[in-house]
């Protein structure tokens, strides 16, 4: 199965192609379907693979699969490769697992869209995208899969590209992915620079040659792309505008798969980052601050998606504060629970606006668990697991990153927890306006169109009663909720789903170690599991029986600490103007000016001989030609004779 | 050196002129309507497979001229009929034989199409003379000759303004020839000075030994003609006028196939007959590609013209050869190369996306159009995969020259590469907002009718976006071609100049010339010894 590797990546692919060719004829749920049966069939090629790994007995499995030469110059040889070893695979696994599952979801969500099979052409295009991006065995075949990953996350943002909020989230999202691109580009010239390759391999076999400096730099590079893409300060903005595209789209993309790729990347060069302290300290703190910052942002949100949107920057944080501890194992660990309770919010919330109509605004929801019992169940599995109530997944995995903190970095612990309380408190606001509380979606409320939120198809009125979603979406829910439930078993080193026992060898003595006793950890996941339960219940308590409290919802938070504000103040209209100094003076005035001028200049000294010259040009043509054609047929003749 | 019976490169030039030559002739009341039309095309398509031909028989992995001929013209003069064709030329003579054809379906003339048509093959004999000369006469010949189609089709078939977009191409364009007319005659003297021989033939004048001050200031002479047909920052401000106003046909063939010959002559003249001064003045050129990257795309956000939009784009485009250029190691120079044709691709594909938007429309104006995918999915589907190649994005053509340009440049000059790599943001920034603009939105009654592409056009479009796509996963048959023809150059140019390469980083050993198998007994008497470099061109026709 091994040789099969590129299998993964292909079938993905032969459903784009598909889509692509026939998509418009194909019919309402079978486009689904076959996008999905695609996705299936990765998944099922991905276990195959793994399977085959587990026989490698060596230290490291790695396997590597060269395809073909794809830019080959001189001394630089590029191949199209992939690489397979267990950080990729787990990669792997779960996007295609997960995939698979919210492509079935979509089946149902976006069932009667006019671009029905072009939303399965985008979506199997993102998988594709992203899984060449796991598994490239090089820096550029990475970031083959980054760019990729970063256009059909453009795309599927702006899908209802007639509404003007949804085509300008597309363009934010593709602008603020370039801009880390460009970081990464540099790290990958940088690097090549050094070691005259970019094959992971060979780099980290020739680590000595790049010397100190210049790993920083690369390091903090690669992290300008990482926090572009993964949506942390300060590049973050990006990702709640983002969520005006479909539900499951915000699930796949911007909380279980693309918006994790920076973890990966950064894990994936662990040797470069344990090489360099003080990135990887740059890295811890651009984690922690971000976590903290959008988890107090998540606090005031009233739009369900947008709450989830700065729930996943703040839990990226986490996963980066792991990183920036060289706790990559825990990063991991963190990233896959997290892609199985954040996916299992999403597709809830998603279950939730399908309910009501495309209401989003939490404040017009409440006591839904009345009227969608199997979504209210799920959802409340995901809340409980993001909010670390022992024994769900959330615990064990948030647990064991701030356990690897308190080791190294005790101060950052600090913004860790306060962080971890903040999550189970917002988590809970949201479940209880939503969930719990009397009914407000049925009041008629006259809605201002401009203050409306922008997913809302209505203007306003009464909402008519909801219901529960049908079986195609609620199955992927269930199965979520399940491993949202049960993932914390990868935390137990005697089980045979233990993460650290298959991924550790990738990291090997780059992972840090913490040396806790067990006293401590007994101690500190005690302090999360009581942060995690008292937070709930306060969340719970102050929002199942109103919905205003305008004392906890300070506009400073409402407004994201107004940091789009800032940038459109200090970057966004100052460039504006720069541009239009540049089309309006600069070009016109100044430089075609100088021309125009040596132009007069010319024309004023020849008058003297002006006589000869008509000053029509086509004049001049014309002698052009007939002198051209004069040299041509005298050469000609030459030629004949000669 | 190949030896070839056939003059495959004096047949490809001299086809579409005596195509050019019958459509003048046959009157226009003497046949269909169509008729003047379907010969250009048929020219063409037989153009196409000429110069397909000459790719097949092309040999990769080799770096000198190949397929040459090479007959004296004008004895006394030192002027020969001398074609080759190397990996620097070859894909651009490829390119110029795929738009031709395309551009002639794709751009129709909407008046009097026998003289359109007439001008075109005129142009394209131009075009392929300019890439395939190696006498600099000659090349200058053809190089002026694409003047007069090109203004007679931004005159004759432009829009409100052509007048003056006319006259001003001409006249600037003009001007810079001059200086290369005198940069020839100059540097043609200083070789005669020095061996007594008067030629014009690049593979004998490259060996000519300038001073620092002669070579600076013929190194100007020539690039001020290339910069201002590129167009090079500061010398486009003719460019924006020309494309826009310019009929849809002459708007592409001037941006994708003109405007890589003054790119084209940087690579092929000032690297090879300058080598010192293009060491000692590559900072200056660098900086004004990166001016241009940076101020071109600033400027193109600011537009609200599509076609003008299209023209600071390719100033920035431009900036990016001109940047691995001069980065003058091979990843940029290969790059640079690679980019002409990518470029030339994107952009054709644009203008006539553009173009057929104006027929729909009669608009470029951006504020005029609205939420153009609803009704054309399929127009806004290819925009897209154009957009995204200008852009950058990997898996299409734009990512791999911009990539090896980018690459070369960081390795010989650290803060150009960077600051270069910041105008790639702002690529996509304006074409972005051109898209939202044009296609997204809630569209009006009157873009809900706006027609979808039909299968015709389609087709047109289809070869473009499959070599769009075919260039950025497999670049490899490509690069195998232009590499060692890069190598030979970045040697020569290493060696005049005497730059020690740092261990590990200096070009892989070629087949070069001598290495070659009958190479050295074909030269000519009257050329230096041919050890590496174009000068090792054979002659078809003997030397008499």
């Amino acid at each position: 199965m091994l040789q099969l590797t590129y299998l993964i990546i292909l079938l993905p692919l032969a459903g784009f192609a598909i889509q692509l060719l026939w998509g418009r004829r194909l019919s309402d749920p079978v486009a689904g379907g076959v996008a999905t049966f695609f996705i299936g069939a990765s998944f099922l090629v991905s276990v195959g693979v793994y399977l085959d790994l587990l026989k490698v007995q060596s230290p490291v499995r790695t396997f590597t699969q060269d395809l073909w030469t794809w830019i080959p110059v001189d001394r630089l040889q590029v191949h199209a490769s992939l690489f397979v070893d267990p950080l990729s695979m787990t990669m792997v696994l779960f996007i295609t697992g997960i995939s698979m599952l919210i492509h079935l979801y979509s089946i149902g969500y976006m069932k009667g869209d006019k671009d029905y099979s072009k939303f399965f052409l985008y979506m199997n295009l993102f998988v594709a995208s992203m899984l060449i991006l796991v598994l490239g065995s090089n820096m550029l075949v990475t970031f083959v899969g980054w760019e990729g990953v970063g256009a059909c996350s453009y795309w599927l943002v702006s899908f209802w590209f007639t509404r003007d909020s949804a085509a300008s989230a597309g363009k934010k999202a593709f602008v603020y992915n370039r801009i880390g691109d460009a970081g990464f580009l540099v790290a990958i010239f940088l690097t090549y620079d050094k070691v005259h390759s970019l094959e992971y391999s060979t780099i980290f076999a020739n680590i000595d040659k790049i010397g100190p400096a210049n790993i920083t730099a690369i390091c903090l590079l690669l992290l300008v792309g990482v926090v572009g893409k993964s949506a942390q300060i300060p590049l973050f903005p990006w990702l709640a505008d983002a969520m005006e595209g479909p539900t499951p789209v915000s699930a796949l993309i911007h909380a279980a798969t693309m918006v994790t790729a920076g973890v990966y990347l950064l894990c994936r060069v662990n040797p470069l980052l344990h090489a360099s302290p003080d990135a990887a300290l740059v890295v811890a703190i651009v984690g922690a601050a971000t976590a903290f910052v959008a988890a107090t942002i998540a606090c005031a949100q009233s739009d369900i998606k947008k709450v989830l949107a700065y729930s996943t920057v703040s839990q990226l944080g986490y996963m980066f504060l792991a990183i920036g501890c060289g706790a990559y194992e825990a990063a991991i660990f963190l990233m896959v629970a997290h892609a199985f309770f954040k996916g299992l919010l999403f597709l809830g919330a998603g279950s939730v606006i399908h309910g009501l109509h495309d209401e989003q605004d939490l404040k017009r929801m409440g006591n839904l668990r009345h009227y969608m019992p199997i979504t209210f169940i799920t959802f409340g599995i995901g809340w409980l697991a993001i909010a670390a109530v022992p024994p769900l997944s959330g615990f064990w995995a948030k647990g064991d990153v701030l356990e690897n903190t308190w080791a190294a970095h005790p101060a950052l612990w600090g913004v860790g927890i306060v962080t971890a309380a903040l999550t189970a408190y917002y988590m809970s606001r949201l479940t209880g306006l939503a969930f719990f509380g009397k009914d407000r979606w049925s009041a008629e409320v006259a809605i201002d169109a401009e203050a409306d939120l922008p997913g809302a198809h209505h203007a306003g009125g009464a909402i008519p009663e909801p219901h529960e979603s049908g079986r195609i979406m609620t199955v992927p829910l269930w199965i979520l909720a399940f491993f949202a439930a049960v993932a914390g078993v990868m935390a137990i080193s005697s089980s045979r789903f233990s993460l650290a026992g298959w991924i550790d060898p990738v990291f090997g003595t780059n992972l840090y170690n913490d040396h806790l006793g067990s006293s401590a950890i007994w101690t500190l996941s005690t302090v999360d599991a009581v942060v995690a339960i008292v937070f709930v219940f306060i969340g719970l308590r102050l929002w199942m029986t109103r919905a205003e409290r305008p004392a906890l919802e300070a506009a400073f938070l409402k407004g994201a600490w107004y940091i789009n504000e800032l940038y459109d103040a200090v970057f966004g209209r100052p460039s504006e103007r720069l541009a239009a100094f540049c089309a309006e003076v600069v070009d016109p005035k100044v430089i075609d000016g100088a021309v125009n001028g040596i132009a007069s200049v010319v024309r004023g000294s020849g008058s003297v001989v002006r006589r000869t010259q008509t000053g029509y040009v086509r004049n001049y043509v014309l002698g052009i030609v007939v002198g051209t054609v004069f040299v041509l047929g005298f050469m000609l003749t030459r030629l004949w004779w000669s | 050196m190949t030896h070839t019976p056939f003059p495959f490169l004096t047949v490809l030039v001299l086809v579409p002129a005596i195509g050019s030559v019958l459509v003048a002739i046959v009157p226009r009341h003497a046949v269909a309507a169509w008729f003047h039309e379907a010969l250009g095309v048929a020219v063409s398509v037989v153009t196409l497979c000429i110069a397909g031909t000459i790719a097949f028989k092309f040999k990769a992995g080799f770096g000198g001229f190949q397929l040459a001929s090479d007959h004296v013209w004008a004895k006394d003069l030192g002027i020969h009929w001398s074609l080759g064709i190397d990996g620097i030329s070859l894909f651009l003579v490829l390119l110029t034989a795929v738009l031709f054809p395309l551009t002639m379906l794709g751009a129709r003339a909407r008046r009097d199409p026998r003289s359109f048509v007439g001008w075109l093959l005129l142009l394209e004999s131009a075009c392929m003379g300019s890439f395939v000369s190696l006498d600099l006469v000659l090349f200058f010949l053809f190089f002026e000759l694409t003047l007069v189609p090109a203004y007679f089709l931004i005159g004759g078939w432009g829009y409100a303004r052509r007048g003056y977009a006319a006259i001003k191409f001409f006249v600037y364009t003009f001007a810079g020839s001059a200086f290369l007319l005198v940069g020839i005659l100059a540097v043609a003297f200083i070789h005669q000075s020095q061996t007594g021989v008067l030629t014009f033939e690049l593979p004998a004048l490259m060996h000519t030994h300038f001073s620092g001050t002669e070579g600076v200031l013929l190194f100007l002479a020539f690039t001020a003609a290339f910069a201002v047909k590129a167009p090079i920052f500061p010398f486009h401000t003719w460019s924006p006028d020309a494309y826009a106003e310019a009929p849809t046909a002459g708007s592409i063939l001037l941006v994708a196939v003109m405007a890589k010959l003054g790119t084209y002559g940087i690579v092929r003249f000032d690297l090879n007959l300058f080598p010192q001064a293009s060491r000692t003045l590559a900072p200056l050129l660098l900086t004004l590609a990166v001016i241009g990257i940076v101020y071109g795309a600033l400027v193109a956000c600011a537009q609200r013209d599509l076609k003008r939009l299209l023209a600071y784009s390719s100033l920035a485009q431009i900036g990016f050869i001109a940047l691995g250029t001069f980065a003058l190691n091979s990843q940029g120079l290969s790059g640079g190369v690679l980019q002409m044709v990518n470029h030339g691709l994107v952009i054709a594909t644009m203008f006539i996306l553009v173009g057929w938007i104006y027929e729909r429309r009669q608009t470029w104006q951006v504020s005029s159009l609205k939420g153009l995918q609803s009704p054309a999915p399929v127009l806004a589907g290819i925009f897209t995969v154009a957009m995204m190649a200008s852009i950058g994005v990997p898996g299409l053509n734009g990512f791999v020259g911009e990539f090896l340009i980018l690459t070369g440049t960081f390795v010989a000059h650290r803060w150009w590469a960077v600051a270069a790599t910041g105008g790639v943001i702002v690529a996509a920034v304006y074409l972005l907002w051109a898209y939202q603009q044009v296609f997204h939105g809630a569209p009006t009654t009157e873009d809900t009718k706006t027609r979808d592409l039909g299968w015709n056009e389609r087709l047109i479009v289809a070869p473009l976006i499959i070599l769009i796509v075919a260039l950025g996963v497999f670049p490899k048959p490509v690069l195998d071609r232009i590499t060692p023809s890069v190598n030979q150059l970045v040697v020569h140019v290493d060696r005049v100049t005497n730059t020690k390469v740092p261990a590990g980083l200096e070009p892989r050993p070629v087949a070069a010339a001598q290495q070659h198998p009958g190479a050295s007994s074909a030269i000519a008497p009257a050329r230096p010894p041919a050890d590496l470099g174009p000068a090792a061109a054979v002659t078809t026709g003997g030397t008499p």
